[in-house]
């Protein structure tokens, strides 16, 4: 599904450049669960970034289910993420003064799906995500929690090849990262292939893959016995 | 464009904070209401000295007979000397894009002794000796019976045609007019009509005691031959007299034999040159009207220009998020200059429905305290309001481009980033 080889990548930091990311190979297959782990300044985000296509790389090749990524225009860019791509935040990234279901079907609209279809698509998410009472609640009336099952079912709505959730418990109590958790679990179980960035050990573990960063470099790569979720819940 | 959920976002973006959106509506606002103003005061004034022109054909110049300031073919300086009839034929045959050429002689005049006797009753008047087209050249209302038809002047009739100001001094109230006689200089006319004239410009009194009678007639009458001692030259529409006015009087010289340098032997009055200054002026007014309301409109659009640009920065993360989901940067482009066009479309509808409310006002104040001197239904063409709502739209696409042009400036992993 995922095809990275020989990945770098390097910020310009006044005179200095910074080499963040120093040759990365990765694949990932479909219907994984992937942790990506490192200490902060590891590099974990900055490759999220470029699988998200929200940066770009400066050397090497990035191929995302056969396509390959690369010198690719706004335009294009948002065309791919759009379908490819869900992506689940830190900090949720809801956008206020929309209802939940208006943020689940915004994915939906850029994809020009009809008004009606669209609601019904993003009732049908907020359901999976146990939400549909909330339906047209604002994110300000939600906890913590439901918003971010609100930003899963939204990653989910464009029904993307890929899920990135850039450390989707950070914000969140442990027993809502359990639920959450449980929840990703749930979607990876359907299919979905799904790369979560975390620090936290226990959410790694949670996963069927762990990948370890160190200093811009992948230094560990194991399949591990997954933990699941729900027996903390 | 026409997309509900796009509608929909502009609605709430602009009303969340509605304060401040009518703040800077209100800059727009102001803008179009000063210039609305502003042209339809210009627009009252040009109304009311153009009414003090009346339905005179303004493509008119007319010209008299001096005396000659220069020696000529032998002939002395300060002779005095005449049109001939026959200059009317070689005007007509000379001078192209001629609409009217209405010949005249005259008696009587400014502070002229009495000339026109009825019974016993006296008056000094204007006598004019003209052609039938005068009447399109100095219109004047004929208020019974009628004017000199060219039938008269063939038949050399002697009728005669009186102002009020003339009826008045010569007749009873009440007294029937059309069919009596009155006697110009010792020769009897019939009067077969009456006039009045609508002008105003401060010889209104005289313009009402002038009599008027076939040119044949008064040539015989008064002994005059055929000489011309006054013409009024109309050029067809789309030509200017101005332009035919030196060939005209420069064949009138070598008609009459005087030298072509001699500035003085041939007066004339311009009233096409008259008429395009005031209108010049006009044209002048309004651009002031234009450069003024569109500098207060200006300082309006920065307004929204600005708020536009703090709006895009409060929504950084948002149009972060938004792209990572997918948005086209076309659409948010769309989006942004959207909402900066329906703000200035909204605030400039108000501004010019305002305006239309105080230009009423303005008009139903003239009308209850009566006319104005020079100042006449102040108002604003339908073709004055397109050309402010299209100076609306280009204004709001203005306002907007910026801080659009800005908004997906942004790299969505930077505005993601930004807390």
């Amino acid at each position: 599904m995922i095809e990275i080889k020989n990945l770098h990548k390097s910020y310009k930091m006044g005179s200095n450049s910074l080499h963040v990311l120093k040759g990365i190979n990765f694949s990932v297959e479909e219907g994984e669960l992937v942790a990506i782990m490192g200490s902060s300044g590891s590099g974990k985000s900055t490759l999220l970034n470029i699988l998200g296509m929200l940066d770009e790389l400066d050397e090497g090749s990035y191929d995302l289910d056969g396509v390959p990524i690369k010198n690719l225009n706004e335009t294009k860019a948002a065309q791919y993420r759009n379908k490819f791509l869900g992506f689940i935040f830190q900090s949720f990234n809801l956008i206020n003064y929309k209802s939940a279901v208006e943020n689940v079907a915004l994915p939906l609209y850029y994809q020009k799906v009809g008004r009606k279809e669209r609601h019904e698509k993003a009732l049908k998410y907020l359901e999976q995500v146990g939400l549909k009472e909330w339906a047209t609640h604002l994110p300000s009336e939600l906890s913590g929690g439901q918003k971010q099952r609100v930003a899963i079912a939204r990653a989910m709505a464009a029904e993307p090849k890929v899920l990135l959730a850039d450390e989707p418990t950070g914000a969140l109590d442990s027993k809502t990262s359990y639920e959450v958790m449980d929840l990703i679990q749930k979607i990876n179980d359907a299919g979905n292939t799904i790369l979560v960035v975390t620090h936290e050990p226990d959410i790694a573990d949670m996963c069927k893959r762990i990948v370890h960063l160190k200093d811009g470099v992948i230094v560990e790569d194991k399949k591990i016995e997954q933990v699941r979720a729900s027996q903390y819940v | 464009m026409f997309n509900k959920d796009r509608w929909k976002e502009i609605i709430e973006v602009l009303t969340s904070n509605m304060f401040r959106t009518i703040l800077t509506a209100f800059g727009v606002f102001w803008g179009i209401l000063i210039l609305i103003i502003l042209l339809a005061a210009g627009k009252g004034l040009e109304n009311g000295i153009k009414t003090d022109f009346g339905d005179i054909a303004t493509n008119t110049m007319f010209m008299w007979s001096q005396a000659t300031s220069k020696e000529y073919q032998g002939l002395p300086k300060g002779r005095r000397f005449n049109f001939k009839i026959e200059d009317v034929a070689s005007l007509w045959e000379n001078i192209p894009n001629l609409r009217f050429i209405s010949p005249r002689n005259q008696l009587g005049g400014f502070r002229g002794g009495n000339n026109v006797v009825r019974g016993i009753k006296v008056g000094a008047f204007n006598v004019y000796g003209d052609y039938p087209e005068i009447i399109k050249q100095d219109p004047m209302m004929i208020t019974s019976g009628r004017f000199i038809n060219q039938s008269d002047i063939n038949e050399k009739r002697k009728i005669a045609i009186i102002g009020d100001g003339v009826k008045t001094a010569l007749y009873e109230k009440d007294e029937e007019v059309l069919g009596s006689y009155i006697k110009i200089q010792g020769v009897n006319f019939m009067v077969v009509g009456t006039y009045k004239k609508k002008s105003n410009n401060g010889d209104g009194e005289e313009g009402q005691k002038e009599i008027f009678v076939p040119f044949s007639a008064f040539s015989q009458a008064f002994n005059r031959g055929n000489d011309v001692g006054w013409m009024a030259i109309t050029a067809v529409d789309g030509a200017s007299i101005t332009n035919l006015k030196e060939d005209i009087i420069s064949l009138m010289k070598t008609n009459r034999k005087i030298h072509p340098e001699d500035t003085r032997a041939i007066g004339n009055f311009d009233l096409y040159e008259q008429y395009n200054r005031v209108e010049s002026l006009f044209v002048a007014m309004r651009l002031i009207a234009y450069f003024v309301g569109i500098l207060v409109l200006i300082s309006g659009i920065i307004g929204v220009s600005n708020i536009m640009l703090i709006v895009v920065k409060e929504r950084t993360k948002e149009i972060g998020i938004r792209r990572a989901l997918g948005e086209d940067p076309w659409s948010i482009k769309l989006q942004i200059l959207m909402e900066s066009i329906f703000l200035t479309i909204i605030s400039g509808m108000a501004g010019i429905i305002m305006g239309a409310l105080f230009i009423y006002g303005i008009n139903t104040l003239l009308d209850s305290v009566g006319p104005v001197d020079m100042f006449l239904n102040p108002s604003v063409s339908v073709g004055v309001v397109v050309t402010a709502l299209v100076i609306l739209v280009v204004s709001g696409l203005l306002a907007g481009f910026i801080p659009a042009q800005s908004a997906i400036k942004v790299k969505p992993i930077d505005a993601l980033r930004a807390e």
